[in-house]
């Protein structure tokens, strides 16, 4: 592509920001599309369910009482701006998947959220130490506008595949567009690829 | 589609067959105008390369190229009402540590060549059919200006009702067409001479009542004025189910 006349670029060239990102320093921009719900952990659930030997569901008491696991490193939102060198505190996915079983024509999840948002992953995303339900971010209770009580957490996609608000797991043998993919956005979200929108 | 499997109340739904087609790839767009709004803000008018029909609310990618090949890119909101034509207006706050918009700002001239991608999204459109509610917070509001632009184009400025929030008269975008269209303006911090209403942040006084199940609402600002605009309908009575958001900028 041509350069854009009298541009230079100020900005950060950190190896850890991937093409076309950049770094957002201490702010955390919120990006939603629907009102801040408020979700009391005392009715709060998380559900696997679908192609499973085991339908689950925890409580917030049962959840948080999971062995836990942190995740510390960088996250990337398709709207260009990344948060380096942060951290999650959670439970990661391969428990709770561990528990319900899936079975073995399973190939994708959606993740479903207590306000019907929806996202699509392939089960390989969000297996082997790459997925977590988390809880807190930087050692304090995750804020309702970044979907406390609990998020899912798929640092090395696009943000929008880590949906505020989860409640659960749907286990599936195909890829069903979620709530951005099916508003024109990329099924898998690989920032390191650049895989913004459909056909990327 | 997927409504079999999220059970109980969902607030976010996409109706199938309204999701908007994948946008195009990178384009070439030349400045044909360039707008002071306020002393932050400034209009840029674009003839596109490869035009195509945007939705009122959509966004385009703009990405700036450096001669080492470091680009920068960053969304912003299509301003102008689909009109059938090769152009599109992007209204573009400057930030004070804004790479791009202070590029774009202290740079760009009326000939200049940019490179932008779009129009992207199918969510936070309105597309003329239906009774809308704009609540706009500052710069927010871009893309509601799209929708009411669209609903005076079409001969329904019935359908588009906008409020939008600003904390002084010299922060407004738009001001004498604002005017001219009928949208209601709330100063929150200073008002000008002589206005009725008193300096204060938007309340459920300000909302139209009542408020249809029928009707959508939009509301675009900053994460605060997103929060307190939405707040401020649910107890107003409005249902979440009825309330699309688009919010920008960080948290505190």
């Amino acid at each position: 592509m041509k350069p854009t006349r009298g541009f230079f670029g100020r900005g950060n060239r950190d190896p850890r920001l991937p093409p076309g990102q950049y770094d957002v320093g201490r702010d955390w921009p919120v990006l939603t599309a629907e009102p801040t719900p408020t979700l009391s952990t005392a009715t709060w659930t998380f559900s696997v369910g679908g192609l499973v030997e085991q339908p689950m569901k925890w409580t917030w008491d049962e959840i948080v009482a999971l062995p836990d696991s942190t995740y510390s490193g960088d996250i990337h939102c398709v709207t260009t701006w990344s948060k380096l060198g942060v951290s999650f505190r959670g439970v990661s996915v391969d428990t709770l998947l561990a528990a319900a079983r899936p079975s073995a024509s399973a190939s994708h999840v959606l993740a479903t959220t207590h306000t019907g948002y929806t996202t699509n992953l392939p089960l390989e995303d969000v297996t082997a130490g790459q997925a977590w339900v988390v809880w807190e971010f930087g050692g304090e209770p995750l804020a309702r506008e970044h979907g406390g009580p609990a998020r899912l957490l798929v640092p090395h996609l696009y943000f929008w595949k880590s949906a505020k608000w989860v409640s659960g797991l749907q286990v599936m043998d195909h890829d069903e567009p979620g709530f951005w993919e099916q508003n024109g956005y990329h099924d898998r979200g690989d920032p390191w690829r650049e895989e913004r929108y459909q056909g990327d | 589609m997927t409504a079999g499997i999220l059970g109980g109340k969902s607030g976010i739904r996409v109706t199938e067959g309204l999701a908007a087609p994948p946008p195009g790839k990178w384009q070439s767009a030349t400045v044909v105008q360039v707008r002071r709004e306020t002393a932050t803000a400034k209009s840029f008018r674009m003839e596109l390369a490869e035009p195509s029909d945007h939705l009122a609310g959509q966004h385009y990618v703009l990405r700036l190229t450096a001669p080492d090949g470091y680009t920068a890119s960053r969304s912003y909101s299509v301003a102008s009402a689909p009109d059938g034509s090769q152009e599109i207006e992007l209204t573009v706050e400057r930030l004070p540590e804004g790479e791009v918009s202070s590029f774009l700002h202290d740079e760009v001239v009326v000939g200049d060549e940019l490179e932008v991608r779009g129009p992207i999204g199918g969510w936070f459109v309105w597309r003329g059919d239906k009774p809308a509610l704009l609540l706009g917070g500052g710069s927010g509001l871009v893309p509601l200006m799209a929708m009411l632009r669209l609903a005076h184009r079409m001969g329904r400025s019935d359908l588009a009702r906008l409020i939008v929030s600003v904390r002084s008269p010299e922060d407004l975008y738009y001001s004498a067409e604002l005017t001219r269209l009928g949208a209601e303006v709330l100063y929150t911090r200073r008002t000008p001479q002589g206005w009725l209403r008193p300096a204060g942040r938007l309340t459920t006084a300000d909302l139209p009542a009542p408020i249809g199940p029928e009707t959508t609402v939009f509301v675009c600002g900053s994460s605060g004025f997103a929060d307190a605009a939405t707040d401020t309908l649910l107890r107003a009575g409005v249902e979440s189910e009825g309330v699309r958001v688009e919010r920008f900028g960080p948290t505190r």
